[in-house]
């Protein structure tokens, strides 16, 4: 169950917390991984550890044209075309509404809304001729429950999960499937900035009674892209411990 | 027939998997060759690569049949 072999997969943001444990996981289970960040160095980095199937490709999705010439990209240095396409990566410009600049309003809707959606149409091209592909994008339960000071990013994130929808109903006819799982709070280096108090009232609201780790994320992201979830698509996973269950 | 109304023919007969004697010039991409608008967008990202042209969406919109196919490329390509 829930094996890669012969499958290519692309896995954005890969040189962050969330995004190098889903490598690893897709990796493990056969796939070959190409894996895009903005900081080469550590990219090729972890394609070096992981060894053979794995590959990097540096991309800037803030950039349209970059991020519309990623897939071709990954698939040039995979050598194959893409099966998976995991839309994880992403970043914040925390600000209360009144004070946040359309700077960073637009910015975060373009790299974390914007660029997933180029690469979504990109990807599709060639999965819709082939009959088959996953796409499995990565939201955030800020995206169900809002949060304040992050007006941009809820908003960024909630609107994947509509266009991820919208995507299911075009593809689903083809055979290809668009999930989205989204994480609650995860110990990667973006939360370990928390403060302990912020932590601790964090956790009296987590059923579970932890914080994720990478790896919880990158289980549900392996199964969204394995053919064991071929009867399941526009769905949402919420992988936060029970935090909000929606 | 020509060489380009030869090749839309093939390219239809390929992506709809349809019998070539069906694909006739009157033909319609979704009323006889059974094509969802998928398929239709498919149908013309097809030919835009095959003849190497480029099919603004109005101009997509009404390609309906294999002749409206035909002609619009052998208007591109002429001019």
């Amino acid at each position: 169950m829930f094996r890669l072999d012969g499958k290519t997969a692309l896995v954005t943001g890969a040189s962050g917390g969330i995004g190098s444990a889903i490598a690893r996981t897709l990796h493990a289970q056969g796939a070959r991984v190409v894996l895009s960040g903005t900081r080469e160095a550590v990219i090729r980095e972890l394609a070096e550890e992981l060894g053979e199937g794995a590959f990097y490709a540096a991309a800037n999705l803030s950039e349209p044209s970059e991020a519309e010439a990623l897939i071709t990209k990954a698939e040039d240095v995979a050598g194959a075309p893409l099966d998976i396409l995991v839309n994880n990566a992403g970043l914040t410009r925390d600000m209360l509404a009144i004070r946040m600049k359309d700077e960073d309003w637009n910015q975060v809707l373009n790299v974390d809304l914007a660029a997933p959606f180029r690469l979504c149409r990109a990807a599709l091209k060639g999965m819709l001729r082939r009959r088959a592909g996953r796409i499995v994008n990565i939201a955030s339960v800020i995206g169900t429950t809002g949060n304040a000071g992050q007006a941009n990013y809820a908003a960024a994130k909630a609107g994947m999960v509509g266009m991820s929808k919208s995507l299911a109903q075009e593809a689903g006819p083809r055979g290809v499937t668009v999930n989205v799982v989204a994480p609650g709070f995860i110990v990667t280096p973006m939360t370990d900035v928390l403060a302990d108090a912020q932590k601790e009232k964090l956790l009296s609201s987590i059923p579970l009674a932890r914080l994720g780790q990478p790896d919880d994320v990158a289980s549900a992201v392996l199964y969204l892209a394995s053919d064991e979830a071929r009867w399941v698509t526009g769905a949402t996973l919420h992988v936060n411990g029970g935090m909000v269950m929606a | 027939m020509s060489e380009i109304a030869d090749k839309v023919k093939k390219i239809v007969v390929e992506h709809l998997g349809v019998e070539e004697s069906k694909v006739t010039p009157e033909a319609s991409f979704i009323d006889d060759l059974g094509a969802d608008s998928l398929d239709t967008v498919e149908l013309v990202m097809a030919f835009e690569e095959a003849f190497n042209v480029e099919i603004p969406e109005d101009a997509a919109e009404k390609i309906t049949t294999v002749k409206d196919a035909i002609d619009y490329i052998e208007k591109q390509k002429a001019a």
